[in-house]
């Protein structure tokens, strides 16, 4: 059955599409938590690899898109599979982006060294880069099991990443200010902590762009809050 | 991997064919024995679960399966007097799935959806386990190259997890393949422990120490001759042991947390009587508080999977937060309700009417040692390790902490909980 071959291959074609993301995102994940624990332990060895190990992302977002771009000319694939296709490139994309914000993380990690820091700063930072690690591992895990019923979960923990870089950069200011020889590293470390925020948003550019794949409808913009409290975890009712 | 046994012997390969059975319980030997191996580890394991996966290779499929859904069924099928080879792989405790040649998976137990959350008949491995070494792996299990191979694999979030990953074909004709973990986790935390406990005690011991250290010299100088001053130092002095004595026990408390494995399934734990268990303990503390505590129970008891002693520590330290912290309030509430947002979720709530926290600490309080106002902490015998406990606790839980607070006007920290069904 000729046919029944043809329709088997382009199966085959549009999984080892997906395959290939979910592989890319492992390595991605990889990356930052490299870069983060070479930030905390100081390490310029694992520093130095994490830089040189982006330009697998790269590689790979440069494979996802050709095999795409093929596969669209030569299937002319509509609705579902088409919406498969253009949520591979634009994850990828996001994925690549996640790379040069690790990458931009270790090469912040000799000039941070240079000065001690207080211990709580690396925990307050460490438990950024959780956050951000934590959401980009619920992202890709609906993206293999496009449960997006998960999707409320990972926006709740944006507003968590976002409320803890504003703490992590008011207690940089005061460091700041205490001491302007502070001043040089704490700006470096304001920029890590800026990229670790800027890997949740992407996180968040995927849930979008999973839920478009699954749907077919883009993702409806998050109800207003009705209050200022900020949530560690996850949202609460409000109650009286 | 050719064994003589396996060599395309027609003869016998048709003689078992026609034994279903005989199929079947061969099939589930091979899966208790590269289980077992997998498991012991030992050398021997390893050769008798491959002796017993070639026994089991001689035996061709007729057809060729090339759905997960297909593999599935035939599972079903095979049974050794009503054991199932899902029976036998849910009785393993640690986690395994059997997966197919398209690496979709055919069969995941309870101790891998544990772990790993949902994982669908059908789902692809290779989009579920990212890591480039499980990646490898699967990759090199699926084109068949060698018998057995393992990686070590190390999951940093939520939980840091390290595990011993084996992957194995199921036979050589079966099509289908082995994961299994084994967590050690334990081994690799104890190291980390080491340091991590030196680096934080010593950097929390420091103050006190310091301070006992100068009252000393005081004692011995200028205060030698002064009975009332030094009567007043030596009780400062036996206060600040005091704390560094319950700083280390905190620290081996969460310590031995981080430790542990995830909590057994168990019995399930009723929420509203360990809080009750919580609230007779800490009467006395509430009465020398001056806090009156109101609550707020629904109807219906709710009832969650995991470790009762952690989930007592749960409550226990929110309370005491909301009676040290919220004691100008001077009444807490506590409540326990289904959650109105997510269905299958339980929330306690601890809401006091004290001076609350500013929204800039709240990220941060659950870090280790954080504080919001050093010194009211230290005055009410705080350590900062209370909430790190319980955010760890209930992530272990597979649980969340939130928490919301206007200042001037309280806190509230709620727990939400995934309960589990009660059975009649
Ligand atoms: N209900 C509350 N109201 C106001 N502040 C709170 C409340 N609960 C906790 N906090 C703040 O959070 C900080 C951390 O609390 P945590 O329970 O982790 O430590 P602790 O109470 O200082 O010490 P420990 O519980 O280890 O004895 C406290 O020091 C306090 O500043
Ligand atoms: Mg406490």
């Amino acid at each position: 059955m000729p046919q029944d071959h043809i329709v088997r291959a382009y199966d085959e074609e549009l999984k080892y599409l997906s395959r290939r993301v979910a592989a890319m995102g492992g390595q991605a994940e990889r990356l930052v938590d490299r870069a983060v624990t070479a930030l905390v332990k100081s390490d310029m060895r694992l520093a130095a690899e994490v830089i040189k190990d982006d330009a697998v992302l790269d590689d790979a977002q440069r494979d996802i898109d050709e095999k795409a771009i093929v596969l669209i000319a030569r299937r002319q694939p509509l609705a579902d599979d088409l919406r498969e296709i253009i949520g591979a490139i634009r994850i990828s994309a996001d994925l690549e982006r996640v790379g040069d914000l690790g990458k931009n993380l270790a090469k912040r990690v000799a000039p941070v060294s240079e000065v001690r820091q207080p211990v709580s700063l690396f925990r307050g930072l460490q438990g950024l880069s959780e956050l951000a690690l934590t959401q980009l591992k619920d992202v890709l895990d609906i993206y293999a099991t496009r449960a997006i019923g998960r999707i409320a979960l990972t926006r709740d923990r944006d507003g968590e990443i976002d409320a803890m870089y504003t703490s992590l950069f008011r207690e940089l200011l005061t460091y700041m200010m205490e001491d302007p020889r502070n001043i040089s590293p704490c700006t470096h470390l304001l920029f890590c902590a800026k990229n670790i925020e800027r890997i949740g948003d992407h996180a968040t550019n995927i849930v979008e762009t999973i839920h478009y794949m699954v749907t077919g409808e883009v993702m409806p913009p998050e109800r207003e809050k009705t209050d200022t409290s900020h949530k560690v975890v996850a949202e609460v009712p409000a109650r009286s | 991997m050719e064994t003589p046994a396996g060599k395309g012997d027609s003869g016998i390969a048709g003689w078992l064919a026609d034994r279903m059975p005989a199929n079947g319980l061969m099939f589930v030997v091979a899966i208790v024995a590269i289980v077992l191996a997998a498991v012991l580890g030992t050398p021997a394991g390893v050769v008798v679960g491959v002796f017993l996966v070639a026994a089991a290779a001689i035996v061709p499929t007729s057809r060729r399966r090339e759905k997960a859904q297909i593999a599935a069924r035939a599972l079903e099928k095979t049974s050794l007097g009503g054991l199932s080879p899902q029976n036998l792989a849910e009785a393993v405790g640690d986690p395994l799935v059997i997966f197919d040649r398209q690496g979709a998976t055919v069969h995941a137990n309870a101790a891998a959806r544990k772990a790993f959350g949902d994982l669908p008949a059908g789902m692809s491995l290779l989009l579920k386990f990212r890591a480039p070494e499980l990646q490898d792996l699967i990759q090199s299990v699926l084109t068949g190259q060698a018998g057995e191979k393992a990686v070590d694999y190390v999951e940093r979030v939520p939980l840091e997890r390290v595990y011993r990953v084996v992957g194995a074909s199921v036979g050589e004709q079966t099509g289908l393949f082995l994961l299994t973990f084994r967590d050690q986790s334990e081994a690799r935390r104890v190291d980390r422990m080491r340091a991590d406990f030196i680096a934080n005690a010593s950097h929390e011991l420091r103050t006190p120490l310091a301070s006992i250290s100068g009252f000393i010299e005081t004692l011995r100088g200028p205060a030698r001759n002064d009975a009332k001053a030094r009567d007043q130092f030596l009780q400062i002095m036996q206060d600040q042991t005091a704390r560094m004595a319950r700083l280390i026990d905190d620290l081996l408390s969460l310590s031995r947390l981080e430790m542990k494995a995830l909590p057994p399934a168990g019995r399930p734990v009723d929420l509203q009587a360990v809080v009750e268990a919580v609230l007779d303990a800490l009467t006395p503390l509430a009465r020398e508080s001056g806090v009156e505590v109101k609550r707020d129970f629904g109807h219906e008891r709710m009832q969650v999977a995991g470790d009762r002693d952690e989930l007592f520590q749960v409550f226990e330290n929110l309370l005491e937060n909301a009676c040290k912290y919220g004691q100008s309030g001077g009444r807490l509430i506590v409540s326990i309700r289904p959650s109105a947002s997510v269905p299958g979720e339980a929330e306690v709530a601890v809401t006091d009417f004290g001076p609350g926290i500013p929204a800039e600490h709240i990220p941060r309080i659950t870090e280790r040692f954080y504080r919001v106002d050093v010194e009211t902490s230290r005055s009410r015998k705080g350590t900062g390790l209370g909430l790190a406990i319980v955010k760890h606790i209930l992530t272990r839980h597979h649980s969340r902490l939130s928490i919301r607070s206007e200042p001037g006007k309280g806190a509230t920290f709620t727990a939400h909980l995934p309960t589990v069904r009660r059975r009649n």
